[in-house]
């Protein structure tokens, strides 16, 4: 591994919420071109993980780096650069009602770049044929089903060709075939537009399907990193209850 | 002892309301008279359809509510002018009112009620279903984006409507003046206008656009702190119109103080 650049890399992330700890002390570090899963229960943090990554939300403690910069020592217009260069995927879609499926995808690139409307909208129609959309330009989003809202999120977060893409529970609420369907889009983007994506989950399927690496998180502690063969095999008992969904163990629902 | 813990916080709620809207109010100062010259534009298509939503739409119900307004104020004081043969001075009666305090004053509590609450629950829906957040994270300023066209729409529109609400308020006074205590048209409008000065009709239409301004940050400042949900942005939304509703009051008591009880 010591040949693989690093993307992003988490030192000593701590975040508490009203008290609650809600990440302790989490370190990792995620390489250029891999699908990284973050996986764990409700509750684990891994949202928050994801938000800290992308500069959402402050840590208490500790530091990202991204392309060896620190994100939360960024003045307000270097931030906004660097947040140019990552996409996210949110577990809702978050479309916006009032625009259209064009509109929503094309978005970052009227508001950041000084190209033609014309050039924009053949961009947006490109990006929504990688995902399988083409035709549904002119949709707004309460026309869509759930998978076609998630993506067309998709669509837009590599509108602007990003570095990195973050997934937050991209197969949520999706039945098997369309999460087959999400599973295939993000290992295709990820290899054919050499991204490195970052997916927060807990479908195990999926974590099995598109994985280069895992991290388990448990209740805001990272357990352990490793390929997901590794994670199979591993010989934490908290992992083998969570990977088979067993009722006894030692994850006990509160 | 809770008496003295439940106004501690509600101060502290105050404050931190009050904070927070001072630091909206600078930030979309900021996208109006800096971004656009830090090639961060306005979004002026969005205020032209936001102009049309709370302007043209609003026409309607502001010109009913102030003209039956002019109409109650014109009923309720003929009795009174009558006993002292000054019956005809209904007409000025109404149309200072009208002007100075009740069409402002009014047309902005009426937008506040209809555009305020709409401004709440559409910023809250988008906050609650994380749009807002998707917004940041393609590093587009939710401000810049969905406040300041909102902002600078009712800025331009609610001294229109109060224009329009003002010649409702007039209008009332007219058909009572006329029709019903039987002043002669012509003498109800050279009256109407006859102690109408200037300064009634700009302080009136400078409260209109400080009464923009508390119902845009208002509404939009509850709309970005809503949580919770569908019923968070419910909550949210009332308590952008209760809050609006206060504020413009209590504008509106200091610049009467201002104009008219002091040397300006």
């Amino acid at each position: 591994m010591s040949d693989k650049k690093t993307a992003i890399s988490v030192q000593n992330i701590s975040k508490t919420f009203e008290g609650r700890k809600v990440l302790d002390n989490v370190t990792l570090d995620i390489y250029k071109g891999e699908i990284f899963v973050i996986m764990g229960g409700s509750g684990s943090g891994k949202s928050t993980l994801l938000r800290i990554m992308t500069g959402g939300i402050q840590p208490v403690f500790g530091k990202v780096f991204f392309d060896e910069k620190d994100l939360n020592a960024l003045r307000a217009n270097e931030a906004e650069k660097v947040k140019r260069r990552f996409g996210m995927s949110f577990q809702s879609a978050a479309l916006l009602d009032f625009l259209t499926v064009e509109e929503n995808v094309s978005l970052p690139l009227r508001e950041h770049t000084n190209l033609d409307s014309k050039i924009i909208s053949i961009i947006a129609k490109m990006k929504l044929g990688l995902v399988g959309l083409q035709g549904f330009e002119n949709f707004y989003p309460s026309m869509l089903s759930g998978g076609m809202k998630k993506r067309v999120g998709v669509a837009r977060a590599i509108a602007m060709d990003p570095e990195v893409v973050f997934y937050d529970e991209p197969t949520a609420g999706l039945d098997p075939v369309v999460c087959h369907v999400i599973d295939k889009l993000i290992l295709d983007l990820t290899k054919r537009l050499k991204l490195t994506s970052v997916v927060v989950t807990h479908n195990m399927e999926s974590i099995f399907r598109i994985a280069d690496r895992v991290g388990m998180l448990y209740k805001g502690n990272l357990l352990e990193v490793g390929t997901p063969d590794e994670i199979k095999h591993s010989k934490n008992k908290i992992i083998q209850q969570f990977i088979h969904g067993h009722l006894e163990g030692p994850i006990q629902l509160t | 002892m809770k008496i003295f813990e439940n106004t501690g916080m509600a101060v502290k709620g105050w404050f931190c309301a009050f904070m927070g809207l001072t630091r909206l109010c600078f930030e979309a100062a900021y996208w109006i008279l800096i971004g656009p010259f830090r090639k961060k534009p306005i979004n002026m298509p969005s205020v032209f359809s936001q102009m049309v939503f709370m302007g043209v739409q609003s026409i309607i119900i502001v010109f009913f509510v102030v003209l039956f307004t002019g109409v109650v104020l014109a009923m309720q004081s003929a009795p009174q002018l009558e006993q002292m043969g000054a019956v005809f001075y209904v007409a000025s009666l109404v149309t200072i009112s009208i002007c100075r305090e009740l069409g402002p004053v009014l047309t902005a509590l009426v937008v506040a009620g209809r555009i305020g609450a709409a401004i709440t629950a559409e910023i809250g829906s988008m906050k609650v279903n994380e749009q807002i957040e998707a917004l940041d994270t393609m590093a587009i300023s939710p401000v810049r984006y969905l406040v300041v066209p909102k902002m600078l729409a009712l800025f331009f529109m609610l001294p229109c409507l109060t224009v329009i609400g003002d010649a409702a308020g007039i209008l009332g006074g007219y058909l009572i003046g006329v029709f019903n205590l039987k002043i002669n048209a012509g003498l109800y409008l050279q009256t109407a206008f006859k102690f109408l000065t200037i300064k009634d009709i700009y302080t009136g239409l400078s409260k209109a656009f400080v009464f923009a301004i508390i119902i845009a940050l208002v509404g939009a400042y509850q709309g970005l702190k809503t949580e919770g949900g569908a019923v968070g942005v419910g909550r949210a939304t009332t308590i952008s119109v209760v809050t609006s509703f206060v504020l413009i009051i209590i504008a509106d008591c200091i610049l009467t103080g201002i104009y008219f009880f002091s040397d300006m």
